[in-house]
């Protein structure tokens, strides 16, 4: 019943529009700003708003929400959010299983969705949605692109390590996608686990060349600090997410020389990423992380759309949207026919810059223009 | 299987069993004498490596830090327990669990406020640094060590301080029958509050330490809590030896269990469901032993007055 509403509220707002085309628009953020996960979502929000504060139009108005990593409260929030406030555009989730419990639902309900994070396999493929749009990449790419940077360095033996859980086994899965080498070890750690010296002992008698590890925020800060005082000296790489910005500080010099791959890099050359860098640190007193810089372009993807296309207008404004015609701060941008990005995906090694700052710089590309290995069973 | 291997896992067991009776005794203490369940011990925790953090990162010195550290949880803890925790003595078990669960969203955010969201940096002091050899070709990182000597070293001196001082007198006849002592004229209030600050300090001093090796974080008491409660409950509630012997067994089993049971399991299974079916089996194996060990001692190996 509730959905035969919503379909004719729908078509009547749709009858309506296209009369004016300058229309608000509302969008519900929905992130996580509290416990062990918020430096992600503070990333997220700031690199949003950020973008929204330099569009400086009077007419998008953003409501922000902290879901707290939790499941529950973030799809409480996303129908408060359609339901009460009416936004027209969801977007803001770090985690998988978040975006799993919220998105499905938001799109049925014919809302957009922009993904500034998350990017589960499901909704790549078989559960793909004309109004769910990725604009941060697919779980596996990144890993992806580390397994195809150990096979083109000709790395015999990887020791690869991820947290229980199905991210987990989306990145270990995708660097074997591309690795082909032989696997010196495969663990599963505990999600949330803080001492590694059980991995780091099978690690130093493993015999292996190389260690890729995926472990996001306080996980990746407790193994590389322990792994570091362990003196076995294997050389470690990572995706991104495991020499993150919001990581860097923490983990201290223990990083330096750590590879690690991502669709972007703070030094990625291109003017639209230096004006980002510059007035984000200008604004925050930090430098941003990848969580930032995508949660950026997602915000002026949609400043792009609003200025072609009423929200009101759901067939336009989502075209709008498919053509992605904005300043990405990763020089280059478009969909696959799953909405989800085809994109270069690069190397990066963390070093100390001149301020005395730990961050990454790109030191190769391990991927151009990749697209992720479900867009065909996506069938829109 | 390389010797070296079991080695430095069983140092590895040792040096978690150690943390964790740093946790446990405190927790372990304050249910013995108060009959209190104090859930924001964990908070406590975390008050000890933000604090260490942010010293160190002041001073420049761990070791002031280590200081401040063990100060900060110390006076956290007789805060609380004179502003909040007194008035809980007398209620029952769910009201203390509610309570002390509001203190742990109270510490959390409060830190956050004050050290924002992102984690902080605590290195090793630069005299611990690096590994050692030891007999039979063993590398062993030298704070780990350190941590184990002074885990063992704690240990030692909450013993004398139980079984040989007067106030460790008044905290055993606490645990035997709190009115009594009252009634002769011993000021249990001050008894309580100070029982509290100590366990606190020792909660604090295990952030710190293990602060240094990991991730200095909002919210990263909360694990340590519940492997702490699985000691205390194995160990026997209000006994500081069944709480030394529990947190040696979690931390053995747990670090062994998580080496060996996939490559057991590897042998049987092969390597690709071993992988992920090991992983979650080690992760449950400290509550399976739990549950073998409560199903023959059901209130645990040293329980209190049995």
């Amino acid at each position: 019943m509730g959905k035969l509403l919503a379909t004719i509220a729908f078509g009547l707002t749709l009858g309506v529009s296209g009369l004016a085309m300058a229309e608000p628009l509302k969008i519900g953020m929905i992130t996580t700003l509290s416990g062990g996960g918020a430096g992600l979502g503070v990333d997220a929000r700031d690199g949003f708003m950020l973008a929204i504060k330099k569009a400086g139009d009077a007419e998008i108005s953003v409501v922000v929400e902290d879901d707290a990593m939790k499941p529950e409260i973030a799809v409480q929030i996303a129908d408060k959010m359609i339901q009460a406030e009416q936004v027209d555009v969801l977007t803001g989730i770090i985690w998988s299983n978040l975006a799993m419990a919220v998105v499905p639902n938001a799109v049925a309900q014919g809302k957009f969705y922009l993904s500034p994070n998350a990017g589960p396999s499901p909704l790549a493929g078989a559960k793909c949605d004309k109004n769910y749009f990725n604009v941060a990449y697919q779980n596996d790419n990144f890993h992806e692109a580390a397994g195809n940077y150990a096979q083109t360095q000709g790395i015999k033996k990887m020791f690869i390590l991820a947290p229980n859980y199905p991210a987990g086994t989306d990145s270990l899965n995708g660097f074997k996608r591309f690795y082909k080498g032989e696997l010196a070890g495969e663990v599963y750690t505990q999600l949330g686990q803080t001492d590694y010296a059980a991995e780091i002992a099978q690690i130093r008698a493993s015999g292996a060349d190389s260690v890729f590890f995926f472990l996001p925020g306080g996980m990746g800060i407790a193994f590389m600090k322990q792994y570091a005082q362990s003196g076995v000296g294997i050389p470690v790489m990572g995706p991104g997410f495991s020499f993150s910005q919001d990581v860097l500080g923490a983990i201290g010099d223990a990083a330096i020389g750590a590879k690690n791959t991502a669709s972007w890099s703070p030094d990625l050359d291109n003017a639209a990423n230096k004006a980002f860098v510059e007035a984000f640190k200008a604004e925050y007193n930090r430098l941003p992380s990848i969580y930032a810089a995508q949660a950026y372009d997602t915000a002026n993807l949609l400043i792009s759309a609003k200025a072609k296309a009423s929200v009101k207008d759901a067939d336009a404004f989502r075209a709008a949207l498919k053509e992605a015609q904005f300043d990405t701060v990763r020089g280059k941008f478009k969909f696959n026919t799953n909405n989800h990005p085809i994109q270069d995906f690069y190397v990066r090694e963390v070093y100390k810059d001149a301020d005395g700052t730990l961050t990454n710089k790109i030191v190769g590309t391990s991927f151009t223009d990749h697209q992720d290995a479900y867009a065909a069973e996506c069938k829109m | 299987m390389p010797t070296a291997l079991i080695i430095e896992q069983l140092l590895n067991g040792l040096q978690l069993g150690v943390m964790l009776f740093l946790m446990a005794a405190g927790l372990t203490l304050i249910f013995g004498v108060m009959g209190l369940i104090n859930l924001a011990h964990g908070s406590l925790y975390m008050v000890g490596a933000f604090a260490c953090a942010a010293v160190a990162a002041w001073t420049g010195s761990f070791w002031l830090g280590l200081v401040a550290s063990l100060a900060a949880a110390a006076a956290a803890g007789a805060i609380v327990e004179v502003t909040v925790i007194r008035r809980l003595y007398d209620r029952d078990h769910l009201d203390q669990v509610l309570a002390t669960f509001a203190l742990i969203l109270v510490f959390s955010e409060g830190t956050r406020w004050l050290f924002g969201s992102f984690p902080l940096y605590l290195d090793i002091p630069p005299a611990l640094t690096g590994a050692v050899a030891l007999p039979g070709g063993v590398f062993y990182p030298v704070y780990r060590l350190a941590i184990i000597l002074v885990g063992l070293a704690v240990a030692v001196g909450l013993w004398l301080l139980i079984s040989r001082t007067r106030l460790g007198m008044r905290i055993r006849a606490g645990e035997s029958d709190r009115e009594m002592i009252g009634a002769l004229g011993v000021d249990i209030r001050t008894l309580y509050t100070v029982v509290f600050a100590l366990g606190a300090a020792l909660a604090g001093l295990a952030g710190a330490l293990v602060g240094a090796l990991q991730s200095v974080q909002v919210g990263m008491g909360e694990p340590v809590l519940i492997l702490a409660f699985v000691v205390i409950v194995i160990g026997g509630i209000g006994s500081i030896k069944g709480a030394f012997l529990g947190a040696l067994l979690v931390g053995v089993v747990d670090t062994m269990g998580r080496i060996f049971l996939p490559q057991l399991l590897a042998a049987l299974l092969g390597p690709a469901p071993a992988a992920s079916l090991g992983g979650a089996l080690s992760s449950m194996l400290i509550y399976i032993v739990m549950a073998g060990i409560l199903a023959f001692r059901p209130r645990g190996l040293f329980a209190a007055g049995a």
